[in-house]
């Protein structure tokens, strides 16, 4: 995986200036579903008030469901998307929350859902802000998770969310993750491409080709299965192994639906981890989402102090990309991790915890540490991360620190 | 990178201008990032933006804690939060005010000032004080980052609630007109 490049065909595209949250509204347009289901909450509010105007203005051709909260938005996609439907939602925080038992259900029934979460920190202290506590906290749930840095990241990846999430290798939902605050009301020049070219990246439409509900045609979906008798065990197991095999074959798909939206649009992300001035980095920052702006900011100014330091942030989190990141990870010998979110069980951060299983298969010790930062809306700034290269660079000289650094705590 | 921090208060429009004037800057051919601050959304109360323009994309997507320009679009909020922190030496006020120079009080930082008295032009306008389009043509006069022309046509290119555009644009241009700019030689060194 190399570096994100943005080949920008100045001539070929017309920007726009919108937040986040509108462009993957625009983003959902021009994928075409046929259903989209929503319910407002912050900082998530203006992407479904967007989609609602594509509607109203006849922009987006899609039946809008004004749902009485989010367990029913999900419930409403779960029959759209039965019945063969492109199906689009977003939501955050404790809306997620509410949603959690469709949410579970969704990836078993293999539903190609796609659902923006606009990152919301946990409630309790209340807050309304950002933090990926909430997207962090259902990781483990089989939905694929894949985080933005940019607002045009954002319109690009939702574009190709449809397309991994209904590959037929992978059939399952797919969340987008925005970064609540700083990217979902951070306005920055977006190209936005033309319709025509959508069209002809996403192909003829077969969504649910393995389900789909029809009175002519009546069948049993999500029967009870399991048990320890008879066939149950067995047919458990090949829903469960089916499940995980189309999780690491996301891994494949995502890559090569980058690689098509990059020769079709110009514009290059690395789809799995990217690997920022890594050539002949002896340590690691490793970010996910916003934060990484500021971090390669931080990079370039340390580089220039001499500093022998480089990025790898990861873009698709789940389903855990172990190899590309064993082999980024190959030749550091310290990594600071930064998350936005807190692994309570562990005292560390989610992205930290995960890297550690990670690190066995290098097979070698390598000094490292978690960095929580940016909660509850705080911002990640290029002296936080100017903070994290020095107290990265002092593990190399054996300098422990027992639980995570806390990077907002004196702010 | 240019960095500039919008401060108001809410239901003036600071973060709409901060929108605006990212259009106007993308339209005149370079990059620009606005960021809101995130507070709870109340009538009244001060608000922050902030906005970096660069001739190359801005990577970092964080607030702005050492501007090269505050824009300043509310004639007291100046007396709520401390506007000043941080702006780099010789920085850039664009103040709404019927004060002169002397009243305002600045501190040593401040290099250039443009004073507009956009309350009473907005009174006049609107008769209602929103003064955010108004501040936007007296940041254009102010420091030459972006020509009017190109705010004119952010502004044809936004949606308007509850204002008209023919208004909106004749409150830039007024903004623009009705600006004083003034340099302030850098004191001798104590």
């Amino acid at each position: 995986m190399t570096a994100a490049t943005l080949e920008r065909a100045d001539t070929e595209s017309k920007f726009i200036v919108c937040e986040g949250n509108e462009a993957a509204a625009l983003a959902v347009a021009l994928a075409r579903p046929d259903m989209v289901s929503v319910y407002p909450i912050t900082p998530q509010s203006s992407l479904v008030e967007h989609v609602a105007k594509l509607v109203a203005d006849g922009r987006l051709d899609a039946d809008i469901v004004d749902a009485e909260g989010e367990h029913s938005v999900l419930s409403v996609l779960q029959g759209a998307a039965l019945a063969g439907g492109r199906t689009y939602t977003a939501t955050c925080g404790p809306g997620l929350a509410f949603m959690f038992e469709p949410y579970f259900r969704s990836p078993g029934m293999r539903l190609p859902i796609v659902m923006t979460i606009v990152t919301r920190d946990g409630i309790t202290p209340q807050s309304v802000w950002g933090g990926h506590q909430d997207a962090m906290t259902v990781r483990e749930v089989g939905w694929v998770q894949i985080y933005c840095e940019s607002v045009q990241e954002v319109l690009d990846t939702t574009i190709m969310a449809f397309k991994i999430a209904e590959h037929h290798d992978v059939m399952l939902p797919v969340n987008i993750c925005v970064d609540g605050n700083y990217l979902s009301y951070g306005s920055a020049r977006v190209a936005v491409p033309e319709q025509a070219d959508v069209d002809a990246f996403m192909g003829v439409k077969n969504v649910n080709w393995h389900a789909a509900l029809d009175p002519e045609r009546p069948m049993g979906v999500d029967p009870l299965t399991g048990g320890s008798g008879g066939k149950g065990p067995s047919m458990f197991v090949r829903y469960r192994k089916s499940q995980c095999q189309g999780m690491q074959n996301a891994l494949r798909v995502i890559t090569e639906v980058h690689e098509e939206y990059a020769r079709r649009f110009g514009r290059s992300y690395a789809p799995l981890v990217e690997q920022y001035r890594m050539e002949d980095a002896e340590i690691a920052l490793m970010t996910i989402g916003s934060m990484t702006g500021a971090a390669k900011d931080a990079v370039d100014e340390a580089r220039q102090a001499g500093s022998k330091v480089g990025i790898v942030k990861v873009k698709t989190f789940s389903p855990f990309p172990l190899e590309v990141l064993v082999a980024a990870l190959d030749k550091v010998q310290a990594i600071g991790v930064v998350d936005r979110s807190v692994a309570f069980r562990w005292n560390c951060g989610p992205l930290y915890q995960e890297t550690l299983g990670a690190l066995y298969r290098l097979g070698r010790h390598v000094p490292s540490t978690s960095f929580i930062g940016g909660l509850a809306g705080a911002d990640l700034t290029v002296d936080h991360f100017l903070r994290v290269i020095r107290e990265t660079e002092a593990l190399r000289h054996g300098r422990l620190s027992s639980g995570p650094v806390w990077l907002n705590e004196n702010d | 990178m240019y960095e500039i921090r919008l401060h108001g208060r809410g239901g003036q429009g600071a973060v709409m201008a901060s929108g605006i004037l990212a259009t106007g800057l993308v339209a005149a051919g370079k990059f620009a990032v606005a960021i809101p601050s995130f507070g709870f959304e109340r009538r009244g109360a001060p608000v922050v933006a902030y906005l970096r323009t660069d001739d190359k994309e801005i990577r970092r997507m964080t607030n702005i804690t050492e501007p090269d320009c505050l824009i300043c679009i509310d004639p007291t909020v100046v007396n709520s939060v401390n506007i000043f922190a941080g702006l780099k030496p010789g920085g850039t006020l664009v103040q709404t005010s019927a004060k002169s120079l002397p009243e305002l009080n600045l501190p040593e930082t401040v290099g250039t000032v443009g004073i507009c008295n956009a309350v009473k032009i907005a009174m006049e306008i609107f008769r209602r004080p929103i003064t955010n389009t108004l501040m936007l043509g007296a940041f254009a006069r102010t420091t030459g980052v972006v020509d009017l022309e190109f705010l004119k046509q952010a502004l044809r290119d936004s949606e308007f609630r509850d204002a008209g555009l023919e208004q909106n644009l004749t409150a830039l241009q007024r903004g623009y007109d009705e600006t004083v700019v003034h340099r302030i030689e850098r004191r001798a060194a104590a």
